[in-house]
């Protein structure tokens, strides 16, 4: 009989969450669309308790582009909460709406089935995560220490809004699992 | 009853809403009546002119956007309606022009053509308002009424399959995005 394989049980990291949640709201976002998956719980019960932000629960990430984009074009600022198969799931979207009619996107997405990664279904989707970011010509920064969230947040939204192009972050497991990373670490 | 009627007759009303078009035929008849800077095309990404309708929506709470939809893009992103329906944006009127059909690519039948009831769906996924209506006169009352209710509504109109002649219109994309958002801006 085969071994089962482990689940992996590491909690998510409230505190890095909530680094994250304060530098996307004095970045000035006011609107998140998010399709949950277990890295954004923490992310999007802040967006949900907070009367400042406007929390949109979509059924499908791509969804979240159109939403974007109209609330850009009202003048509202918003970020995108999903897993990288998510973006997977919004190319489209991405493409023939927010690339086609130059409108800023500011997406956060979990960089899952990368390393460390012990679900061995999310290892497709991060294996080409990076290859289709590349492909599509969308700028991207990794956020994995809490340190440096708030500066890359806010660049990622500046860069978003002067090219007019979306913009992509993703959330390392370094960053958002307890306990995944390198112990004492510092970069310059 | 033709799209091009129904959007004549509501044409002098749409002057104080936002409005969001999917692309193809809507977007060219509309054009053609008359475009406004309040009138933003989206030629492609099917499925996410309801989407756009809500961000809108949401960020402008005051202000009346109508979304005119198609039946292929609707099928394209049925998950959207149960937004929509969860969100309930008060200011928000989505129109879908169902002529059965994929008209700009060829006049392929979708689903509606064969039973599928748009306008159940969207019933069916929450969305408080809604209604079938296969002439101009109920089209229009429609319409009214659901400004008047002030409250999320999904109009099926059941519509011919015709369309222009010509889907490329002189009204850059890029052009039109940028007067839909100044519009936005000031409005």
């Amino acid at each position: 009989m085969p071994e089962a394989v482990a689940a992996s049980v590491s909690p998510v990291s409230t505190a890095h969450s909530r680094v994250v949640y304060d530098a996307l709201k004095s970045a000035g976002v006011r609107l998140m669309s998010a399709l949950p998956e277990t890295w954004l719980v923490h992310l999007i019960r802040l967006a949900e308790d907070d009367p400042e932000m406007t929390l949109v629960r979509l059924a499908k990430e791509e969804e979240g582009v159109g939403i974007s984009a109209g609330a850009y074009l009202a003048g509202v600022k918003s970020a995108m909460l999903m897993q990288n198969h998510g973006f997977l799931a919004s190319i489209n979207g991405i493409v023939s709406c927010a690339q086609l009619y130059r409108i800023p996107l500011l997406m956060l997405m979990s960089d899952r089935g990368s390393f460390g990664e012990p679900d061995p279904w999310q290892t497709e989707g991060g294996a080409v995560t990076e290859d289709l970011l590349h492909a599509l010509r969308i700028p991207y920064q990794t956020l994995d220490e809490a340190a440096i969230v708030e500066h890359r947040v806010h660049q990622a939204q500046t860069l978003a809004y002067s090219s007019n192009k979306p913009v992509a972050l993703l959330l390392s497991r370094d960053l958002m699992i307890e306990g995944s990373g390198p112990a004492a670490v510092r970069r310059v | 009853m033709t799209r091009l009627d129904c959007l004549r007759a509501i044409h002098p009303a749409l002057h104080d809403r936002a409005v969001v078009t999917i692309m193809g035929a809507v977007a060219a008849e509309l054009q053609a009546i008359g475009h406004r800077p309040n009138f933003f095309y989206l030629q492609h990404a099917m499925g996410l002119a309801s989407s756009m309708g809500l961000g809108i929506a949401l960020s402008k709470p005051a202000l009346p956007v109508v979304v005119f939809d198609g039946d292929g893009s609707v099928l394209m992103n049925l998950g959207g309606l149960t937004t929509l329906a969860r969100y309930r944006p008060r200011n928000l009127t989505h129109v879908v022009f169902d002529n059965e059909s994929l008209l700009s690519v060829g006049g392929f039948p979708t689903a509606t053509s064969t039973g599928t009831d748009l306008a159940a769906m969207a019933a069916a996924a929450g969305i408080p308002r809604t209604t079938t209506v296969r002439t101009v006169e109920a089209f229009t009352e429609a319409f009214r009424e659901a400004a008047t209710s002030r409250d999320l509504t999904t109009i099926v109109a059941k519509v011919e399959a015709v369309g222009p002649s010509a889907y490329v219109t002189d009204l850059a994309l890029l052009e039109n995005r940028f007067q839909f958002q100044r519009y936005l801006r000031h409005v």
